[in-house]
């Protein structure tokens, strides 16, 4: 792939002045995304993934804020655009799915009147056509009866319907980018199934670029095509979903491959990574990780934290784990 | 929906029913109305027959049941102290009041909805936090110092408004208007400010606080996620979801606003029914301060009534039909 990415992100940190002195939620990010494919973000909660999706999309509540690094969308820097310039982007070049569809929809507009005042805000169309493209919209996430179901309200709908509905929301005005936070958490295990295959056809179907935020994963194992994983306002690991999830290097990584139930595995007891993640007031000297790592040693305490760059180009770790280690175990 | 409504109607029913127990309690604790009625010089004779006449050796039972009737058709007997009929004295007096309150009550609707929508969304501005400050005031200032001070700074210092009454005006069939002459007009505006400023100033700090926590809401995010102009997120998005809770507390203010004209009509010598009840307190003119009661008690239920039927106006969720509820 030669284009250019629909996301760059360079070198991004987004940090939150309080009286205890700057926070930084999110720490030296770099990514990309191409057209058609699906980046998943994990991480346990605090790591910094959802404020990379807000600081992308230009949503970070104050007072946090980007402070340095850059986000290119399709080429275009977008960090340092004035607040109604990003508004105009929202919606339609890049589109928010959110965690909880009960709560992400305004209960007292009907799905239809939401849809059309998205898609008439960003493109040029007459009231009835966005009410054309409204029911388009709806047939395509597979609401059943959608010219009918365009003047229901959104309790009407069922969770795994309105997740539907707010998909449609996001992607109604055709954005190259769609950012997807913990999309499937709030519903029930066969529903998740169905939305990530939705999203999945969207994506290739479009080529829309999908940054699929979550803690699950066995989400990413099912949908993404790489994954960054994210551990304290950083990145651990980067890499192809496969190489990553099978053989990872960050031993962070290996533990949260280590801690997922896998019915394959048996019912052998789970391993787990010792101790919490630090507050990000209180993060440790050297490697953040380096309190809870099996295989700390000294370097790791003292020196300043590694980085992807600085390490193999894959794991930010002084001593990644060797590359073929679970290939001769599965053997 | 319609077993909703004809269940609430019939709880107003049950409402009214004990506010007309208590109204109607009031002639018998208050004494017996025979002793007031007949002098020093009189007969047992005399008083079995008053009492036949009037009912009073009735069951208290069917005692009340003819109060209600009576007072359903609008008879609520003779004031002691005036010798009129009550229910022509409260229509010859209840136009002062009902204008008095409408524009009080407009004026703190508009005033308190548009303050509060403004100080939420410039919640870190200057002007709203002036206006946060000053409707402190607003909100701890009794009615009638406010009036007081208004009477001071307007009539006597600065001789604009009058201080008392209701101006000139003008009979248009029964009712009389203070609307269509300029005194009239002018009489109005101390008064309305009076009695609206504390209903302002709690709608408005309502209105606040619910927009408040509605900005903070998933869909608005979503909203601004899609790139729906702030203008939109602000009056369509949010303030519909605010409007929901605050239109019970304001409707319950606006009833309030006729209730409590009794110290504004008092302050002002506004010649309306709250005063005409001071009067009738200070001469134990038990009819007319029943009466009172009842029409105080009617108003809140109706306005109860209108607020739950706005509701279904407003909030898509509560018209569907239980049974098939989403949840």
């Amino acid at each position: 792939m030669t284009d250019t990415p629909v996301l760059s992100v360079r070198n991004l940190v987004v940090e939150i002045p309080t009286r205890h002195g700057l926070l930084r939620p999110v720490d030296d990010v770099s990514y990309d995304i191409e057209a058609g494919e699906i980046l998943g973000v994990v991480g346990e909660s605090g790591a910094g993934k959802s404020m990379t999706g807000n600081a992308v999309i230009g949503l970070l509540d104050p007072p946090a804020r980007i402070t340095s690094g850059e986000i290119l969308l399709s080429g275009q820097p977008i960090h340092n655009l004035g607040r109604s310039a990003l508004r105009r982007l929202r919606g339609k070049k890049m589109g928010m799915i959110f965690q909880d569809p009960l709560t992400s929809l305004n209960p007292l507009l009907t799905v239809g009147e939401q849809l059309s005042e998205t898609i008439r805000e960003h493109l040029d169309v007459s009231h009835d056509q966005a009410r054309k493209r409204a029911v388009a919209a709806l047939e395509e996430v597979g609401i059943p009866a959608a010219s009918a179901r365009i003047n229901s309200y959104p309790h009407e709908f069922s969770g795994g319907m309105r997740q539907r509905v707010v998909i449609a929301l996001a992607l109604c005005a055709e954005p190259d980018l769609v950012i997807a936070d913990e999309p499937t958490t709030a519903l029930d295990v066969s529903v998740q199934a169905q939305i990530m295959a939705l999203l999945k056809r969207l994506c290739r179907e479009r080529g829309v670029a999908v940054m699929l935020v979550t803690h699950d994963m066995g989400v990413i194992a099912e949908a993404a095509d790489r994954v960054a994983v994210m551990y304290a306002g950083r990145l651990a690991e980067l890499g192809g979903v496969r190489e990553v999830l099978t053989n990872a290097r960050h031993p962070y990584t290996d533990g949260l491959m280590a801690s997922t139930p896998l019915a394959s595995a048996g019912l052998k007891r789970l391993r787990q990574i010792p101790g919490a993640m630090p507050r990000l007031g209180a993060l440790p000297t050297g490697c953040a990780f380096h309190p809870r790592c099996e295989y700390a040693q000294d370097r790791c305490r003292k020196d300043p934290g590694p980085t992807i760059d600085s390490c193999d180009g894959r794991a930010a770790c002084w001593f990644p784990l060797a590359t073929d280690r679970k290939e001769e175990a599965q053997a | 929906m319609l077993a909703y409504i004809i269940r609430r109607v019939f709880q107003s029913a049950l409402v009214l029913l004990v506010v007309g127990l208590v109204a109607f309690s009031m002639f018998s604790f208050v004494g017996d109305p025979i002793d007031n009625m007949l002098g020093q010089e009189r007969t047992q004779a005399d008083v079995e027959r008053l009492r036949q006449t009037l009912g009073l050796d009735q069951p208290f039972v069917v005692q009340y049941w003819r109060f209600l009737e009576q007072a359903a058709q609008g008879n609520f007997g003779q004031s002691y102290r005036q010798g009129r009929p009550v229910a022509e004295i409260f229509l010859e007096r209840l136009p002062a009041t009902l204008e008095l309150a409408f524009v009080s009550g407009l004026m703190a609707l508009i005033g308190g909805i548009s303050l509060g929508i403004f100080t939420a969304i410039r919640r870190r501005g200057t002007a709203a936090n002036l206006i946060m400050t000053a409707s402190l005031i607003g909100v701890s200032l009794p009615t009638f110092l406010i009036g007081i001070l208004l009477i001071y700074l307007f009539s006597v210092e600065l001789g604009w408004l009058p201080s008392f009454g209701r101006g000139e005006v003008t009979r248009v069939g029964g009712w009389t208007t203070g609307f269509l002459t300029t005194s009239g007009i002018k009489a109005l505006i101390l008064p309305s400010i009076t009695l609206g400023l504390y209903q302002m100033t709690l709608i408005m700090r309502l209105v606040r606080t619910e927009m408040l926590e509605v900005l903070r809401m998933d869909y608005i995010r979503f909203a601004r996620a899609r790139g729906i102009r702030e203008k939109s997120v602000n009056f369509h998005h949010a303030l519909k979801n605010t409007l929901v809770p605050v239109i019970t507390i304001t409707g319950l203010q606006l009833g309030s606003i006729i209730a409590f004209a009794i110290i504004t009509e008092t302050v002002f010598q506004w010649p309306g029914v709250g005063l005409l009840f001071i009067n009738a307190v200070q001469f134990v003119d038990i009819p007319v301060m029943a009466a009172y009661l009842m029409m105080i008690s009617v108003m809140f239920v109706g306005i109860n009534l209108i607020v739950d039927m706005l509701y279904f106006a407003i909030d898509p969720r509560l018209r569907v039909d239980r049974t098939a509820g989403g949840h």
